[in-house]
């Protein structure tokens, strides 16, 4: 494809714009930027991209996947401002979480350890941990709001933190593995995962293709499960005081 | 106001507060508080609503902290306890008696089930038969049950924790009056033969006049009156006077 044709597809950009112009949706600031934002910062990725697969060296290589888990952080702290150092908890979250994950692929000799591989599979971990991160923090915090009386009861009775919103902890965790969960059962029937496509797409073997889809569908299993869990029990003892009582919270 | 001469006459107060103020987002609700609850006496505490009752309740449960003053139970500062062991030993009847999700059994062994125990079935018919509800609730669904019958599952609860001093909070303002009278004498009757301290929030002046050995009166986040019946009769407070109107006597 060539960028002139490629400026074709801008097409796609001015339908919704058309769209929300004539219904008066008020998406058409929010849809230019994020079209600009998509345009620029991909193509930089690619410049990088090229760069370090290039270089193929460790150093570079981490790097980039560590600007992954920052961008992935920053992304995701705004919706966690009720919790106290979200910031380094999302850090410690995605760090445990690509760690695990890259040391079971490149330990057991699943992928090749080539920047190709271990960028591309990181990307979609991070990514996928970062959105699971912030559907999490979304329900957990409403969570708790909404049944704070059962909480205040179970800590007035004598119950630790722990205890007076472990409910709500499970509830939130389950809740946000769901949609993971849910879209991986129909993968194939209703929709190509986009990766595929793209492989298949770049003419690549259907069925080799297909074998790399299953190993991101169950990586990305695992790191739903995870996600969740690690940032759970991360986080919910900074939504009391030191007197074990439950800080109001500031649900947007 | 006596504090001087009740201090030195009766010393042993449960529940000493001394200055102690609580507020939300610069808003006072309780303001420079000093005052005591005597042991092993029932105290009504009573006022109009929003004075901060409820808010001085919980300040005595520990389940929030004053931003001034200090509260000492049995004559020990409370931030020196932990928590959980001043919430069981401080236990709370909660106004609008919150149930966890579950049947009336399961919300009836949550003191136990707190501290890894379990409540048995003959423990749980006891206790069904001491606030006067049938057994056959136990397996009904705690939130379908109606406000009287939550009142009292919320009273049977808090009194599985074996607290030396309970504060109650309108426990009986959805009761009809033999269910009333029946929590009355319960209470009563822990308090003789227990020597159980009690604070009991009652916006009924009748029920204070009732059950009360000594008082509080609070208007406006502050306690304007604090004795016996004619301590609070006697009162100058402006507020007191229109509050009570002789109903103590
Ligand atoms: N968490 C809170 N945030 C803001 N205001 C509160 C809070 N708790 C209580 N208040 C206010 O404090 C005042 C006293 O409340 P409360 O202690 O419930 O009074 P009472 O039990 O005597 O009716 C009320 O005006 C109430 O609106
Ligand atoms: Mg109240």
């Amino acid at each position: 494809m060539s960028w002139m044709t490629l400026s074709l597809t801008l097409i796609f950009v001015f339908i919704p714009l058309l769209l929300s112009k004539t219904l008066n949706l008020g998406l058409e600031r929010d849809t230019i930027v994020a079209a600009l934002r998509s345009t620029v910062q991909l193509i930089a990725v690619g410049f990088v991209l090229k760069f370090v697969f290039d270089s193929e060296h460790a150093v570079f290589i981490m790097l980039m996947v560590l600007l992954m888990i920052v961008a992935a952080v920053q992304n995701a702290r705004h919706k966690g401002k009720a919790i106290k150092g979200i910031t380094w908890k999302l850090f410690v979250t995605f760090v445990v979480i690509e760690v695990l994950t890259q040391t079971v692929l490149l330990g057991l000799h699943i992928v090749p350890a080539t920047a190709q591989y271990i960028i591309s599979l990181s990307g979609m971990v991070i990514g996928n941990s970062m959105v699971l991160a912030i559907l999490f923090i979304n329900r957990f915090t409403a969570e708790v709001e909404t049944h704070r009386d059962e909480s205040e009861l179970i800590l007035s009775l004598g119950g630790t933190p722990k205890q007076s919103i472990n409910r709500q902890l499970m509830k939130s965790i389950q809740a946000s593995m769901i949609p993971t969960i849910e879209s991986q059962k129909t993968i194939g029937l209703v929709q190509l995962p986009g990766m595929m496509s793209g492989q298949i797409i770049a003419g690549a073997d259907p069925v080799q293709a297909v074998q790399f889809q299953l190993l991101v569908v169950f990586l990305l299993l695992s790191t739903a499960a995870m996600t969740s869990v690690l940032l759970g029990f991360l986080s919910y003892r900074s939504l009391f005081t030191e007197r074990m009582q439950l800080m109001k919270i500031d649900v947007e | 106001m006596n504090l001087e001469t009740s201090n030195t006459s009766t010393p042993s107060c449960a529940l000493v507060l001394d200055c102690v103020s609580y507020g939300v987002n610069h808003t006072d609700i309780i303001k420079k508080v000093s005052g005591q609850f005597p042991t092993g006496k029932i105290t009504a505490l009573i006022g109009p609503s929003g004075a901060g009752k409820t808010t001085l309740l919980k300040l005595c449960n520990g389940l929030i902290s004053p931003i001034e003053g200090e509260i000492y139970i049995d004559g020990k500062r409370i931030e020196e306890q932990s928590p959980m062991s001043v919430r069981r030993h401080v236990g709370i009847v909660l106004q609008n008696s919150p149930m966890v999700q579950g049947t009336v059994q399961d919300n009836l062994a949550l003191p136990l089930q707190l501290r890894g125990k379990t409540l048995s079935d003959e423990q749980a018919i006891a206790t069904m038969d001491r606030v006067g509800l049938p057994s056959s609730l136990l397996t009904r669904d705690a939130r379908e049950l109606s406000g009287g019958q939550k009142q009292k599952v919320s009273i049977a609860r808090t009194l599985l924790n074996q607290s030396k001093i309970l504060l109650l909070d309108e426990i009986t303002a959805s009761l009809d009056p033999s269910s009333r009278q029946e929590i009355e004498d319960l209470i009563v009757k822990l308090n003789e033969t227990e020597k159980i301290t009690i604070v009991w929030i009652t916006h009924n002046l009748e029920q204070a006049n009732r059950i009360g050995e000594y008082f509080w009166v609070m208007v406006d986040g502050e306690l304007r009156e604090e004795g016996n019946k004619e301590d609070v009769n006697a009162s100058e407070d402006e507020d007191v006077k229109r509050f009570v109107k002789g109903v103590l006597s």
